[in-house]
């Protein structure tokens, strides 16, 4: 079977976060990292590649800047075979729906039956990137999945909703994003790491796709942001670093508030 | 284009607080920018004088969607069902609190309208005739005053951010309309359901929550928890990935999904903070979070962060309320 795995190249989480106060945008610069809830999405193609159906090919898939090949190289590491990678000047600045606009022209160059994406980016935090892709393409849609169980021309998925868990199943061709608790995704063990520059990588410009360059990027997008500020805050927060007496101090801290007597 | 369409789901039977809270927001909002609201509602099974009585929450007219396929859950049958609405009502704004449904089915309808989206607002404002959505990012450091450029704009709004008046009353009229389902709207189907396991002590009304995250490591490492819960006369709580996991029952999640808690003492253990994660929990009188990672998001909404390996922390944190008795 063919499946495409959407992954993102995010500002590493750990690291210190900003927005540039003119251009209203993340700032981008310093060090990136493959989305890791897109991680999962990989992992979970990956032990479908392992178990029941051998002959799957992988195709890593991503929107972004030319410097986000780092991150596919990551996902190919991870158990990716090829990778599509559309990078454009005209892109920078789209938003959700312009996204998914060049997303859904580079997934429908190829036929898939699977199409996985994480449960959410970890910079945006938006989680809707799987809704609005499947509905570009009219496919069936399932997110949030805990468990994707492979059928005949189907897949069964178990999610998490609001009144407990419900199973679903979807006819393939479909779109499904996965919850990051469906798997434990593996580290790659180097030679992985170093095979994956040598697996088969296209670079696409929006002309390739027979995207219009009005219809995304700064040029195109349904939103705009109009100015920021700062939201109200929880207060002070005391951050302390455990050296052996943490323990007592939150105990200190927590007689200090009146929380235990 | 003209109104706001507030998208309000039905759960349980009911139609769900969060898009009550919604529609009552939408009110305020149409007011000060001159456009009327429209609740739509979509289901199984409607029963009118529980949708007329969405007046009484800001509604100027209610527009039912009700047909079988809609009552399953799933969201691209109701992606079909706002695109009739839609047809019909041409409103500006489409509103929806944040669920799991409401949010994929506003995501459908964004792209089939070419409708530019906003996710996880958390205001809406007005300026002068158009809506100013402020959308929290960055692990909620900053907020983005994010407007639209299309003719019609979607909006959901974060989860518990706006309540609904209690004991409301008043009345609208109500419109049905039939859609017509798409093909791969109907590519989906509920085959099963297993109810949120009630069971266990109600984490809603104790004082004292100790929560778990994936940072315990297994299953096992809930025994530590449990343990520290216990000395505090508490009860445990857990965030969807351990609960996915199968760490931990359902009934226990704290967050978008799970439950909405204020106990006077939080202690969030191996708890990254993701946003769905703090919407449960950010009404707590005093949050205590330990975590390995100095950068870990939940450090931005703790009264007390400590850096540091919760294996080593909590057992001794239980140890020390025991000796007080
Ligand atoms: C639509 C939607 C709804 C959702 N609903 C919910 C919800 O209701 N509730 C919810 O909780 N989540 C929800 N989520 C998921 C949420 O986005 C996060 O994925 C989840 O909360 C992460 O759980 P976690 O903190 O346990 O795991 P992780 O994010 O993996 O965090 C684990 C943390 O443990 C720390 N750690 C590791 N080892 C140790 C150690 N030894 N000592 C101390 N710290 C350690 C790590 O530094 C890390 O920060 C939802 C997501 C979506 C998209
Ligand atoms: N630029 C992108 N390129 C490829 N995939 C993306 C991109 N943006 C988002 N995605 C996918 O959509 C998921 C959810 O992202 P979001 O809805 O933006 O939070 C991610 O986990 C990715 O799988």
């Amino acid at each position: 079977m063919r499946i495409a795995i959407c992954v993102k190249e995010v500002p590493d989480p750990s690291a210190e976060k900003r927005i540039d106060e003119g251009t209203s945008r993340l700032v981008r610069a310093g060090e990136n990292t493959l989305n890791p809830y897109d991680r999962h999405a990989i992992e979970a193609a990956v032990r479908i590649k392992e178990g029941p159906a051998p002959d799957t090919e992988i195709t890593v898939v991503t929107v972004g800047p030319e410097s986000a090949a780092r991150s596919v190289d990551r996902a190919l590491a991870q158990g990716g075979d090829r990778s599509v990678h559309v990078a454009d000047e005209a892109a920078a600045g789209s938003d959700l729906l312009g996204t998914a606009r060049i997303l859904a022209a580079a997934l429908r160059r190829d036929q898939y039956d699977l199409i996985l994406l994480g449960q959410q980016a970890a910079d945006a935090e938006c989680y809707v990137m799987a809704g609005l892709v499947a509905e570009l393409l009219e496919l069936p849609c399932v997110t949030q999945a805990a468990s994707i169980e492979l059928g005949d021309g189907s897949v069964t998925v178990k999610r998490q909703v609001e009144t407990g868990y419900d199973t679903v199943k979807a006819q393939t061709p479909c779109v499904v994003s996965v919850s990051d608790a469906i798997n434990d995704p593996r580290y790659p063990p180097l030679p992985a790491i170093m095979g994956a520059k040598k697996k088969p990588h296209e670079v696409l410009a929006l002309a390739d796709l027979g995207v219009d360059p009005a219809t995304v990027g700064a040029a195109g997008a349904g939103t705009r942001v109009g100015g920021l500020s700062r939201p109200e805050g929880r207060g002070d927060t005391v951050l302390i670093e455990d050296d052996g007496s943490a323990a007592e101090k939150i105990m200190e801290f927590l007689v200090e508030k009146k929380v235990v007597a | 284009m003209a109104g706001i369409a507030v998208l309000c789901e039905v759960q349980g039977g009911q139609v769900a607080k969060g898009s009550l809270g919604v529609l009552e927001e939408a009110a305020r909002l149409g007011q000060a920018i001159g456009e009327p609201v429209t609740a739509v509602v979509t289901g199984s099974g409607l029963d009118d004088a529980a949708l007329a009585a969405l007046g009484g929450h800001g509604a100027a007219t209610v527009v039912a969607v009700d047909d079988p396929r809609l009552g399953a859950g799933l969201a691209q049958p109701v992606v079909d069902a706002c695109a009739a609405a839609q047809e019909a009502g041409q409103y500006r704004y489409w509103l929806a609190g944040a669920s799991i449904m409401t949010a994929d089915a506003m995501a459908g309808l964004a792209a089939r309208l070419g409708a530019g989206i906003v996710i996880d607002a958390v205001e809406l404002h007005a300026d002068g005739s158009d809506l100013v959505t402020r959308r929290s990012g960055l692990g909620d450091s900053v907020l983005a005053h994010c407007g639209f450029t299309t003719p019609v704009g979607v909006v959901v709004t974060r989860a518990n951010s706006f309540a609904p008046t209690e004991g409301a009353s008043g009345s609208a009229p109500v419109e049905r309309i039939q859609p017509s389902f798409r093909s791969w709207s109907e590519g989906v189907e509920l085959v099963g359901h297993e109810d949120a396991e009630d069971s266990g002590p109600d984490i809603g009304a104790a004082d004292v929550l100790v929560a778990g995250g994936r940072g315990l490591g297994d299953a096992g490492g809930f025994a530590v928890i449990e343990d520290c819960a216990a000395a505090f006369g508490g009860a445990v709580a857990a965030t969807r990935a351990v609960v996915d996991a199968g760490w931990y029952p359902y009934s226990a999640q704290v967050g978008q999904t799970g439950k909405t808690v204020s106990p006077k003492l939080y202690i969030a253990c191996g708890i990254s903070g993701a946003i769905q994660h703090k919407v449960g929990m950010q009404g707590s009188g005093t949050i205590v979070a330990i975590n390995k990672d100095k950068n870990a998001p939940i450090f931005d909404y703790a009264d007390l962060g400590v850096v540091g390996d919760l294996h080593d922390i909590v057992p001794k944190l239980t140890e020390l309320i025991r000796a007080r008795g």
